[in-house]
This record gives structure tokens, sequence and C-alpha cells, in this order.
């Protein structure tokens, strides 16, 4: 019909030279045992192809975040197998979540630490890295010398940092204003693309699932269950106000509705 | 589906961020060389002080031309002169120095054991549920009574003095480490899993820094304790030919010495608040770099 077309389960194309993948295969996550129980995931099995991004949608409730636990190993699932496969997993959360003893360089560079680099190249990838995020004058402020947006953009040269093939993100910029997003969302863009990195983005914010990902996840809500995925073959650079993304993104509201209307029935 | 033409709004991008920068700045820039901001800082400190000393000398004063206790009760100038002459002797500076030697010495050594304490019942969980409450109770034990126990352990000794300072300043020091650990952000400790940090390198690089300012509200609430036990201690267990404060004092009890007590107790009072001092400067630095502080 137009230049928008979409096709339910189209995995996006491998990217060549990335190298991180995740693969979940029938997984469920239960919190608390007897009738307390909360079944947070319910048989969820999702592929992520190196160099893909993957938005993950659905109302509060639904386990998103849980997912990204699972997949970082921060918790274990209970039935199902979680596989990342080639190489590092780093996770940026809706909080900067930075140590705010220590200077934006030193968060970065503590990370670069972790995985054991040496003192002079944790000094000069670390200032490379505010760079990427253009921060280059920013190395020596603590945290709370920062803007949300400013921090936020440490918070995601630190996963950098990790060298991760692996980027998962929790609603990282759930917080910030409208043009602060926008500005973010361009440079995710950028160094997704430089540094072929596999993403793994929640958000409850449907455009941005949509002016970000190769492909939108929508999940159920209690127990979180994969109910949809979209392709989104909008060539890129994309704007958040485009028509096509708001094309797009007024389908998967439709098929959210849908979902929540059912809840409440 | 292209990819590769994403990198293309660096100029844009910039100059979002150094407006940003400008808005964080223009909040943070104190105005004003900074030499006259110290001068103006440290004069806001000290006006208050010097005003509370002067009340504090005026009352003393008032109550001494009243005539109450007229031949005991001495004024604020016979007390000063007696301190004075005091300081010229060599007497006083030999008891300041025993009794800051026994503070540094018992309270260093329960930093060491406060904190070792500390460190293990916060990450050992039986250990915690076995000892976390005895910690809490021993908090709340007046060190004095240690004294007799003390005494008869080690007789009257130095090492009993050392012995009560360690039982009354180390439990405070093990529970801000332990209140420290606890009260670690969650999200912060994510970020430190994810990043890779574990074990040794986990508590180094976190725990340790996240714990901070709860250890030196230990520090601090330990040091007021281990200077209590100190003077008590040196009030209970005289070692002869070894002048302290304490010791100082109890001659001055002996011979009714008003004006000289009332000399050494103005003595104790100042090492005992310039030490707390540091400590709240420590805290202040800590709060400023972490930005806790209303103002920067």
């Amino acid at each position: 019909m137009n230049w928008v077309t979409i096709t339910d389960r189209q995995a996006a194309p491998p990217v060549a030279g990335a190298a991180g993948s995740v693969r979940l295969a029938g997984v469920s996550k239960v919190f608390g045992r007897g009738s307390s129980a909360v079944r947070a995931l319910d048989d969820v099995s999702l592929e992520v192809a190196p160099g893909e991004f993957t938005c993950l949608i659905g109302a509060s409730g639904c386990g998103k975040s849980t997912l990204l636990s699972l997949v970082a190993g921060l918790e274990e699932p209970t039935a199902g197998e979680v596989s990342v496969s080639g190489g590092r997993v780093a996770f940026m959360f809706q909080e900067p979540a930075l140590f705010p003893w220590l200077t934006a360089a030193g968060n970065v560079e503590l990370a670069l630490r972790a995985r054991g680099a040496g003192k002079a190249e944790r000094r000069q990838r670390a200032a490379e890295l505010l760079e990427t995020v253009h921060l280059g004058g920013f190395g020596g402020k603590r945290p709370h010398q920062l803007s949300g947006g400013m921090r936020q953009r440490v918070a995601l040269a630190r996963a950098l940092a990790q060298d991760a093939d692996v980027l998962l993100m929790d609603e990282p910029f759930g917080a910030l204003d409208a043009m602060t997003r926008d500005v973010l969302h361009d440079e995710l863009d950028r160094i997704c693309a430089d540094r072929r990195l596999t993403v793994l983005f929640v958000t409850h914010n449907v455009r941005e699932a949509v002016r970000l990902g190769d492909r939108v996840v929508v999940l159920s809500s209690r127990p979180g269950r994969i109910i949809a995925e979209f392709g989104v073959p909008i060539v890129r650079p994309r704007r958040i106000d485009s028509a096509p993304v708001a094309e797009l993104a007024a389908r998967v509201t439709d098929r959210l509705r849908e979902e929540m209307s059912r809840d409440d029935g | 589906m292209t990819v590769d033409s994403r990198s293309k709004y660096p100029k844009y991008v910039e100059k979002l961020t150094w407006l940003e920068a400008l808005d964080v700045d223009s909040a943070q820039q104190p105005r004003g060389p900074r030499k006259r901001r110290l001068a103006a800082r440290a004069w806001g400190g000290t006006w208050p002080v010097a005003l509370a000393i002067v009340i504090v000398l005026a009352v003393w004063q008032l109550i001494h031309l009243s005539g109450w206790k007229k031949h005991i009760f001495p004024g604020p100038g016979a007390t000063l002169a007696n301190l004075w002459d005091q300081l010229q002797t060599g007497l006083l500076w030999h008891a300041i120095g025993t009794t800051a030697e026994r503070a540094v010495v018992g309270f260093g050594l329960a930093v060491v054991i406060g904190a070792v304490i500390g460190a293990l019942v916060s990450r050992i969980r039986p250990l915690r549920a076995a000892v976390g409450s005895l910690i809490t109770g021993l908090q709340t034990m007046p060190s004095i009574a240690w004294f007799p126990f003390a005494i008869i352990l080690f007789g009257i000794s130095t090492t009993a003095i050392l012995f009560v300072i360690i039982l009354g300043a180390a439990p405070s020091i093990a529970n801000g480490l332990i209140a420290g650990v606890d009260y670690t952000p969650p999200l912060l400790l994510k970020a430190g899993a994810t990043m890779g940090l574990r074990r040794l390198s986990l508590y180094r690089h976190l725990i340790l820094p996240a714990s901070l300012p709860a250890l030196v509200a230990g520090l601090r609430q330990g040091w007021a304790f281990a200077w209590r036990s100190l003077m008590a201690g040196e009030l209970l267990v005289i070692i002869a030919n070894q002048p302290s404060l304490g010791v100082l004092l109890s001659t001055d009890q002996d011979q009714s010495d008003m004006q000289s007590a009332t000399a050494i107790i103005i003595v104790i009072l100042i090492l005992g608040i310039g030490v707390h001092t540091l400590f709240s400067l420590a805290d202040r630095a800590i709060r400023r770099r972490w930005g806790l502080t209303g103002s920067s």
C-alpha cells in the first residue's frame, strides 16, 4: 500500500560483524511460593539475532524488567532456558545508577577496571567513551553536577565500557524530557550502528519502541507472554514524529489496547 | 533497511549538550573570588561559636558575681589564669600527652576491631543472627560498668583502660559499617554486578565507598564513647608516676582545688570537641562530594 509494510514475525537480517545473540526458550519465572506466588513470565520464547535492536513493550507488570534480569544473569529462570552467545552483557537502568563518590570519568573507568584494563588504558578509553556520548569536557564532574540527560549519557558510556556485545536497556530514557530523549535516541542509533550492538530495549512508550527498534515485541500482563511481534522496516535515520513511525505505533497501540481490554473483562 | 546513515546529528547534539551544561553551571558556579568566599565561610562558621563562648563566660561571671558558693566557685578570670599558668608547666602537657596517646591507641584499636567485626557480620548471615543484636546491646552498656571487670582482669594498668575504650567504641564503629552495607542502594549493587564486580573488588570499589557516610557517623559516635570511657578510666585506674588528665583531676579533687579542676575540665572539653569537629568536617566533605548538601 505504501512505504510501510508490516509483517508479523519478521526477524531482522543479522548485521555482519556483530557477535552477541540472545535466546530464550520456554522461559517462565515465578516469584514467591504457594498461594502468594506471582508468575511474572510464562513460556516466553524469543530470539534476538546478532546486531538486532529488539524493543519489548507492554503494560506495567508484564515482566519486561524480569526478562532483562534473566538475560543479565541477575535472576535464574524457574523453567526454560536463557542463553547469551558470544560476549558480555551490559545493563542500563531507568536511573543512571552512577556511583556518587566517583567522577563521570571514574564511573566509566571502574567498568573498564572490572574487566581488567590497566591504568593508562582505562584513562584513555574513558576519555574516548565520554567523547562518544558527547561529554568530552565533563569527565571531572560528579554525577550530582550533571543534568539528568548527561547522567544517562555517562551511564551509556559506562555500559559501552564493558565492551559488551549485548546491551540490555530497561526504560533508560523514561525519566527524561522529550527533547533530551530525542537527542539520545539519535545517539543510540549512531552508537549501535558503529559498534554493531545487539540490543534488548524495554519501554512502555510505543513510539519510542518503533523509533528505535528493528522489531517490536508486545508482551501481555500477568503473566508476561509474547502476544505479538512487529517488524519495523522503516528506513533510518528515523524521527519519532514522522508519519511512518506514527502509523506503525498506532497499530502496535491497537494491539496493546486489545490486550488490556481483555484484562479488564 | 539501511543502517549506514545513522550518524547524522553530532553538531546538533553537541549544542544541546552545551546548553544542558550551561544550565547546570549557572546554578553551580559560586560567585566572587575564591579567597573571599573561603573567608566568608570561615567567618560564618566562627561567629556563632564565638558568641556562644562569650555568653557562657558572661553567665559564669554573673554567677560568680552573685556570690554563690563564693569561696569554692571560681570565676572565669581566675580559672583561665590558672589554666594559662598550668600550660606553662610541663606537667599539664605531659598529662595531655599520656591521655592523647591512650585515646589514639585505644580508638585506633577500636576502629580496626570494629571494622573487622562489622565487615564479617554484615556479610555472613548466621554470624549476623548470632551477634548482631549483641553488638547493639554492647552499645547501650555504660562503659564505666566494665571497669571492675577490666581491673580484675588486667590490674591497675593502661591495658585495663584500653580494654574499656575498645568495648565502648568498637560496637558503634561496627554498627556504622553494618548500617552502611545494609543501606547500599540495591540499584548500585545491581549495576556493580552487571559490570562484573565480584567479591573483593565489589567490596573495595562499591560497598565500602557506598558505606563511607554511615561509617563516618559510626566513627564519630565511637569517638564520643571512647573519650568518655577514657576519662572514666583515668579517674578509676590511677597509675603511679604516669600523669594524665584524669590523674590531674583526681589530685585536684583530693586537694579541693576548684580552679585547677575547672581548668582541666576545659582542656578535656576542648580536646573532645576538637576531634569531634574533625569527624564533622569529614562528614561534610563527603556530603559535598556526593551532592547531598543543599548548596554545592
